[in-house]
C-alpha cells in the first residue's frame, strides 16, 4: 500500500506530505497513521522527544524510507533537499568542496548562491576548512546550505539546530527563511518549542503518534482545560499534572467530558473541584499546550489506579 | 547590570561578603584569564555563585564557557586571576563537593544505569547511595548505550547528585530532549538549589533563562552582560513587519541590508528603526510596528557587537 505519488498531476500540487502513514521496524510501530502537510513558501515543524518518530517521518518525506502503509506525497528526488540528523556533509571535503560536490550532483550552477549563503551563515572564512574540523554549529549550517543549494521544492531538515548555539541558530533560521521565501516547502524537526512557534504548521509526535497538530494558535486553542501557575509544587494527585517552568509550577486542570477532547489527548483525569485550586490561571502558549498533551498521554498510559485507557493506543 | 564589574576584592577577602542566602560564595572567579598560545579563550572573567543560586551561563560556541567550567573544576589551570571554590583553590577536596554533568554526559555506555551509579559512588567514596533508582525505574538494568537520550540524561543527573554536592555544574543538560523531560530535569535542578546547592548551568535554550536566578552572557571570552533576562533585554526593541507578502518583504529587506528573521508569517528586524524598514519595503503593503526584543535577539546583538569589535580592533 505504500508509495510516493509521482504522477505529473500530483507533483504540481500545492502541498507535500503524508496521509495516514505508518512505518513498522520489524515489530516496532515507529509511526502510527500520521498525516501531515508541508506547504510551499511556508515553514512547518515536527516536534517531539527522542523516539517520537520525527526522524522516521522526515525520512519518509525525503524518500529515504518507504512507508509500511498510507500515502506519501513528495516531489521527484532531484527536487528534494534533505539534511539528515547528524550533519549530511562529507568530513574529508572542505566547506567549498562539499558545496561544489552538491551542486555537481544536482547539475546546478550555484557558485553565487554558495558564496551568499556562506557569507550569511558566517562561514566565508571557513571555506577551505575540512567539514570534519568544523564546530557542531558550523557543520550544521553547512549541512543546511548543502541541502538547499539546488533550490529544492521540498526542504527536509532533521534537527538543524539541536546543540547549535544561539548565534548559529539565528543564522540557520535566516537560511530557512530564505529557502521558504524562494518557494520551498520547508519541514524541520526540532526539540525547541520556541522554534516551532515560528512555524506556520506544527505537528507534535509522541511514540509515533500525533499528539497535537495545526498552527501554533490552533494547538493552544485546542488544549483542553486550563493551566494554573503556583509558587510551590502542588501535592497529591495534582502533582501528577504539574511541571516546572520558569522556576515556578504549572498545573494542568482538565475540564469537560472526555468525548469533547478528541483523539490524541488521551483520557482526561476527571475534573476535580477546580474552584478550590490554588494559583492563578494563565494563558497557555505552545510549550504549555504540548506539555499538557504529553502529560495527558502519560497519565492515560500509566493508567493503574485510575480508569484511563486512551482506546486508540495501537497494537 | 550590563557593564562588567572590576574585581573589588582579591584572595581571602572574596569570602562572605554577599547578601545571598549563604554567607560565602561556593564558586568565585576573579579576573580569571586562560590563554592557549596567543589565543585568549577566557578574558578577565569575574563570577560569583552562592548556595541556592542558579546561574545560567550563555554564549555562542567558542565564547569560553567550557574553558571557564574546566578551570572551575580544577581540570585546567588559570593563566591569570584566581578561582576559589568554597573559599579555597580547586583541589581533590573541593572536587568531592561538586557534581558535574558534561555535555557528553560522561557515562559508560557498556555498563548498566545501576552499574554506572555504583561506579561513581565508589569513586566519590560514598556508599551505593539511593541513586534515585525510582526515577530510573525499568531502565536500571539496561546498558546505558541502549537507553533513550532523555533517560541517559537522568542517569547522568542521578550520578552527579548521588554524593549530595554543594555545587552543581551542568554543561547543556537539556539539549535534545522533549519539553516534558526538560521540565523534569529542571525539577531536579530546582530541588538541588532549594536544598542549598549552587548551580552553574550552560544552555543554548533561551526559554530556560526563566529557570535561572541570574544569567551571565559570554562572548569572545568575556562577560558581556549579566543580570536577569528582563534586565538584559531592558527596553531594547525590534521592528516587526506583518504582511501577506512576507517572502517579497524578506527579499526587499535583504536587498536593503536589513536582515530579517521569520516568525510565523511576520518578520522581525533587529537594529533597524521602523522608518528605515518602511523605506526598505518600498511599495509592499505591510504593517510595521515595534516590539520588545526577545532574549535571543538581545543576545545576538550583544555577541555580534563583540565579534565585530574583535574583527576590526
Amino acid at each position: 500500500m505504500s508509495g510516493a505519488i509521482g504522477s505529473d498531476d500530483d507533483v504540481t500540487g500545492p502541498w507535500w506530505g503524508t496521509d495516514a502513514v505508518s512505518v513498522w521496524y520489524g515489530k516496532v510501530l515507529a509511526l502510527d497513521r500520521v498525516t501531515f502537510r508541508a506547504v510551499p513558501g511556508q515553514v512547518s515543524a515536527v516536534v517531539g522527544g527522542d523516539g517520537a518518530g520525527r526522524t522516521t517521518l522526515l525520512r519518509c518525506l525525503a524518500g529515504a524510507l518507504a512507508a509500511s502503509d498510507g500515502e506519501i506525497r513528495r516531489p521527484a528526488a532531484s527536487r528534494i533537499g534533505y539534511l539528515p540528523a547528524g550533519s549530511g556533509t562529507y568530513p574529508d571535503l572542505t566547506v567549498a568542496e562539499n558545496l561544489a560536490f552538491r551542486a555537481a550532483v544536482y547539475g546546478v550552477h550555484a557558485a553565487g548562491r554558495s558564496a551568499e549563503y556562506l557569507e550569511r551563515a558566517g562561514l566565508s572564512a571557513a571555506r577551505d576548512r575540512l567539514a570534519g574540523q568544523l564546530s557542531g554549529g558550523m557543520r550544521q549550517k553547512l549541512g543546511v546550505i548543502a541541502a538547499m543549494l539546488h533550490q529544492p521544492a521540498l526542504l527536509v531538515l532533521d534537527e538543524p539546530t539541536t546543540g547549535v548555539d544561539p548565534v548559529s541558530r539565528v543564522e540557520v533560521w535566516w537560511l530557512i527563511a530564505r529557502a521558504a521565501a524562494d518557494g520551498a516547502a520547508v519541514l524541520l524537526a526540532t526539540s525547541y518549542l520556541d522554534e516551532a512557534e515560528r512555524a506556520s504548521q506544527v505537528l507534535a509526535l509522541d511514540a509515533g503518534r500525533e499528539l497535537a497538530a495545526g498552527t501554533p494558535e490552533q494547538i493552544v486553542a485546542a488544549m483542553p482545560g486550563t493551566v494554573r501557575v503556583m509558587n510551590a509544587r502542588p501535592a497529591g494527585d495534582e502533582a501528577r499534572r504539574a511541571w516546572r517552568r520558569n522556576a515556578r509550577w504549572r498545573v494542568w486542570v482538565p475540564d469537560g467530558p472526555a468525548a469533547a477532547l478528541g483523539d490524541g489527548w488521551g483520557d482526561p483525569v476527571p475534573p476535580e473541584a477546580s474552584a478550590t485550586l490554588d494559583g492563578e490561571s494563565v494563558q497557555p502558549d505552545l510549550q504549555d499546550a504540548v506539555t499538557v498533551a504529553s502529560l495527558a498521554r502519560e497519565l492515560a498510559r500509566s493508567g493503574g489506579d485510575r480508569k484511563c485507557g486512551s482506546g486508540g493506543d495501537g497494537p | 547590570m550590563r557593564q562588567r564589574r572590576r574585581p573589588t576584592t582579591r584572595g581571602g577577602e572574596l569570602r562572605g561578603n554577599a547578601a545571598g542566602p549563604v554567607s560565602g560564595a561556593f564558586a568565585e572567579c576573579a579576573g580569571v584569564t586562560r590563554r592557549f598560545g596567543r589565543f585568549v579563550a577566557v578574558d578577565d572573567v569575574d563570577l560569583r555563585l552562592t548556595g541556592g543560586e542558579v546561574i545560567g551561563l550563555l554564549g555562542a560556541n567558542g565564547a569560553g564557557k567550557t574553558t571557564l567550567i574546566r578551570m572551575l573544576l580544577g581540570l585546567l589551570p588559570v593563566s591569570a586571576g584566581e578561582v576559589r571554590l568554597f573559599g579555597e583553590p580547586p583541589s581533590r577536596g573541593t572536587r568531592q563537593r561538586i557534581g558535574y554533568v558534561p555535555q557528553t554526559l560522561g557515562l559508560y555506555d557498556d555498563l548498566t544505569a545501576t552499574e554506572n551509579l555504583a561506579f561513581s559512588a565508589a569513586v566519590f567514596g560514598g556508599g551505593a547511595g539511593d541513586g534515585r533508582p525510582a526515577a530510573l525505574g525499568p531502565y536500571r538494568d539496561t546498558l546505558v548505550g541502549a537507553l533513550p537520550l532523555g533517560v541517559q540524561r537522568r542517569v547522568a543527573f542521578a550520578e552527579a547528585l548521588a554524593h549530595r554536592p554543594d555545587l552543581l555544574i551542568l554543561d547543556e543538560p537539556t539539549s535534545g530532549v522533549d519539553p516534558l523531560s526538560r521540565a523534569r530535569l529542571w525539577e531536579t535542578i530546582g530541588e538541588a538549589a532549594a536544598a542549598g546547592a549552587g548551580v552553574l548551568v550552560t544552555t543554548h535554550y533561551m526559554d530556560e533563562a526563566g529557570e535561572c536566578s541570574r544569567l551571565v552572557i559570554m562572548a569572545g571570552g568575556r562577560v558581556v552582560a549579566q543580570g536577569t533576562a528582563a534586565e538584559i533585554t531592558g527596553d531594547h526593541q525590534v521592528t516587526v513587519v506583518e504582511t501577506d507578502a512576507w517572502a517579497r518583504a524578506f527579499g526587499a529587506l535583504e536587498a536593503a541590508g536589513l536582515p530579517a528573521a521569520l516568525a510565523g508569517r511576520s518578520l522581525r528586524v533587529p537594529g533597524a528603526p521602523p522608518d528605515d524598514v518602511r523605506r526598505a519595503l518600498g511599495g509592499i503593503e505591510a504593517r510595521v510596528s515595534q516590539a520588545p526584543s526577545t532574549l535571543e535577539e538581545r543576545f545576538f546583538e550583544l555577541t555580534s557587537i563583540t565579534s565585530a569589535t574583535e574583527a576590526h580592533g
